[in-house]
């Protein structure tokens, strides 16, 4: 991870001053409620349900062992002894109280974190494949560029109140781990056939309660143009967002008001006024943050399979479910990726204590290399783990009570805090997390049901992505109750947005709702790896449909 | 006549803005909107006082390019302060067209926005009222580094850094 040098500190240090200043002239009534709002938004503050809530950025997802016993000491301290990981790699705290976030924002300077523009409508934490670094598929490392992306982005004066919240998203791998399609700006690292390295580059994705794939503006930007390109983008969209309603001023209702072709127009001229200028990164730069970037020291280990490892796949079929599911290739020959599971029946999705935030970052420093990542599926990942060390390390996660072997399945849900936390929300979302992992428990079936990403998201906000989850789902109002709205055939990549299957369910129905999609998926499925979201393509959402609205008790309660 | 946070100094401010020729007192400094410009620049340019150019966010700063050289001044105002257009219109200002003199912000203008204004070229202030000039002065201050190019300074942080690598033992 990217190590601060004397400025980088001096930056984040000054920030908190400042943010200091500005809550104590708030507190003595010497700045208004409207005005301090975006100044506190900038800093991740939120005026929520119960308390403030405080967001704080885990820049593309990577976390010192360090940085995580800061948080848990945070959490402890500050909180209720719990932070929550969202779907944007950041971590959330729901209980601060607003005189004391200036000394949590100076705790996590002392430890090169901070909270700036995790809210607000600025450029917001560039996030990236939680396997950035050590995936067996990746192309390029995309963590360099993050850092020059946080780098550029950090308190960029002319993009500090843009139309709307601007998410990047970087992927360098051939799976895409980071969601590229459904963000502002999307970019794929990529390698052009001379060797040199680039960026395909989309613009004009997004969730919310409009959401769309972006288009592809740039097949391939040269690396030293992408700040100036970024500029290009950020300053058209800045000039002609809409303002005056903000259900319409991302730059996806642009991008589509404008036409993709037009937007790209517009673009490539603003871009060669600014190509080639100050802002071009220079080789020197990209050299500068990989020598800050603390590499692992990996022990040069034999390739395949160690004896350790071999004999506790043959005798012991837990571990073997959990390593098939929760353990991920990497490109170093005897080193693995664990995801540790933050979906835990009975858990509020992506929740983390203090006590397991301090033994997951004592993991980090016993078996890696004292690093941890942040998914924006909201689960943590030990990126380097040797091979042989895996049956030890699953013993340790199981007593932690991480090593449910759900990854990739029904049970790994994408969940926003909802309605019990979140003043936006409509509806609650972790007790219907909760109910649907109680329901489908038994692992048995779980493997049998296979590959499914379910998404719970409160309102259309869409924090929990429920448009892209195989099966998604909404929390709506209706008449002031709370009711949801089912989506299937969404996928994350390839990118495709779920259909609604019919009128939104009481908070009880889903469970039964969830169970009779999956009853008609296992009956159709042609094969076993026939995946839900293979058979919602093959045969439309009127099966499912069908079958959900017959069960009389449900059909009582939608109206 | 309210002051004028003029290149880090507090100023009396010379200019009244008039919206009809009629209003133009011969000798003043006058500011005036892109309506009245765009109709009457030939007399307004022989006035002797100097002259500004009072820009609404949503005004195009290109329309009047060829004009800039013969201006004094260019006021952008800022309904609210969290209107980022006008920190893009003051870069294109000065980087763009080459503008040269005074970039005012007018509108919701305090201490908290000063300091990205200045980074893009706007070098007076008239703060809202009720507002303290020498406190809203220290808003231009909070910051001692940037890491992007601006206007004051147009190279990058990246540009400027030494390459240096982490003390060894820090993790």
């Amino acid at each position: 991870m990217y190590q601060y040098d004397e400025i980088d500190q001096r930056i984040v240090d000054e920030r908190v001053a400042q943010f200091r200043d500005q809550t104590r002239r708030f507190l003595a009534g010497q700045i208004s409620e409207d005005d301090f709002r975006p100044l506190r938004l900038q800093n991740g503050l939120y005026i929520q349900r119960h308390a403030p809530m405080l967001r704080v950025a885990i820049p593309y997802g990577v976390l010192a062992s360090r940085q995580l016993r800061k948080l848990a000491h945070i959490a402890r301290t500050y909180d209720r002894g719990t932070g929550h990981f969202s779907t944007r790699q950041n971590i959330q705290f729901n209980w601060p109280q607003l005189e004391q976030v200036p000394d949590i924002l100076a705790e996590l300077a002392t430890v090169q974190m901070h909270a700036i523009q995790t809210s607000g409508n600025c450029v917001r934490n560039t996030t990236t494949d939680h396997f950035a670094g050590v995936a067996a598929d990746e192309l390029i490392d995309p963590r360099v560029y993050c850092e020059l992306i946080r780098q550029w982005s950090t308190f960029h004066p002319e993009f500090a109140f843009l139309p709307r919240k601007f998410k990047i998203a970087v992927n360098g791998a051939l799976e895409d781990r980071a969601a590229t399609w459904v963000h502002d700006i999307g970019l794929h690292a990529v390698r052009a056939d001379d060797g040199e390295i680039g960026f395909r580059v989309i613009v004009g994705g997004g969730l919310g309660r409009t959401p769309m794939i972006g288009t592809v503006v740039r097949e391939f930007l040269p690396w030293r143009h992408l700040l100036t390109y970024l500029e290009a983008i950020l300053r058209v969209y800045n000039r002609y967002g809409r303002r005056d309603n903000k259900h319409k001023a991302r730059i996806k209702i642009l991008v589509k008001a404008m036409t993709p072709e037009r937007f790209q127009r517009e673009v490539e001229t603003e871009w060669e006024q600014l190509r080639d200028g100050p802002n071009t990164v220079v080789s020197e730069e990209l050299a500068r943050i990989e020598a800050r970037m603390v590499r692992p020291r990996y022990e040069s280990l034999p390739d395949g399979v160690p004896a350790e490892l071999q004999r506790a796949l043959r005798e012991d079929r837990a571990f073997r479910r959990w390593h098939e599911r929760n353990v991920h290739a990497h490109q170093t020959p005897g080193y693995a990726s664990v995801v540790l599971s933050l979906k835990a029946t009975g858990r509020a999705p992506g929740d983390a204590t203090a006590e397991q935030m301090d033994a997951v970052a004592e993991l980090a420093d016993r078996y890696g290399f004292g690093e941890i990542r942040v998914s924006h599926e909201q689960n943590l990942i030990l990126p380097d783990i040797r091979q042989a060390d895996l049956p030890e390390l699953h013993a340790q996660l199981k007593d932690l009570g991480f090593a449910t072997p759900n990854i990739g399945l029904l049970t790994n849900i994408i969940s926003c805090p909802g309605g019990d936390f979140c003043s936006l929300a409509n509806a609650r979302s972790i007790p219907v997390a909760q109910a649907i992992q109680e329901r489908f428990d038994d692992l048995d079936r779980l493997y049998d049901i296979g590959e499914l990403d379910l998404n719970i998201s409160g309102c259309m906000n869409a924090c929990g992505h429920h448009h892209v989850g195989n099966i998604g789902i909404l929390g709506v109002d209706k008449h002031g109750s709370e009711f949801y709205q089912i989506t299937i055939g969404g996928n994350q990549a390839p990118a495709r947005l779920g259909r609604v299957i019919g009128p939104s369910l009481g908070r009880e129905e889903v469970p039964d709702a969830i169970e009779a999609l999956i009853r008609v998926y296992l009956d159709v499925r042609q094969h076993a790896e026939e995946r839900f979201v293979d058979v919602v393509e093959r045969l439309g959402i009127e099966p499912f449909r069908e079958q959900v609205y017959a069960q009389p008790e449900a059909e009582a309660l939608y109206a | 006549m309210p002051d004028v946070i003029r290149n880090g100094r507090i100023e009396p401010d010379s200019y009244l803005r008039v919206d009809s020729l009629e209003g133009v007192d011969a000798d003043a400094d006058v500011l005036v909107p892109l309506s009245l410009f765009a109709a009457h620049h030939e007399a307004l340019l022989a006035l002797p006082g100097k002259l500004g150019l009072w820009l609404e966010t949503t005004d195009e700063p290109g329309e009047v390019a060829q004009y800039l050289p013969l201006l004094d001044l260019v006021a952008v105002h800022f309904a609210s302060f969290a209107d980022g257009r006008g920190h893009s219109m003051a870069r294109l200002l000065r980087e763009r067209h080459g503008f040269r003199g005074e970039i005012r912000a007018v509108g919701d203008v305090f201490k908290e926005t000063l300091f990205y204004l200045s980074r893009c070229g706007f070098d007076a202030f008239v703060l809202r009222p009720g507002e303290n000039p020498e406190e809203a002065l220290k808003g231009l201050d909070v910051f001692s580094e940037a890491y992007q190019a601006s206007v004051e300074r147009p190279s990058p942080l990246f540009r400027r850094r030494q390459a240096t690598a982490p003390e060894e033992g820090q993790a």
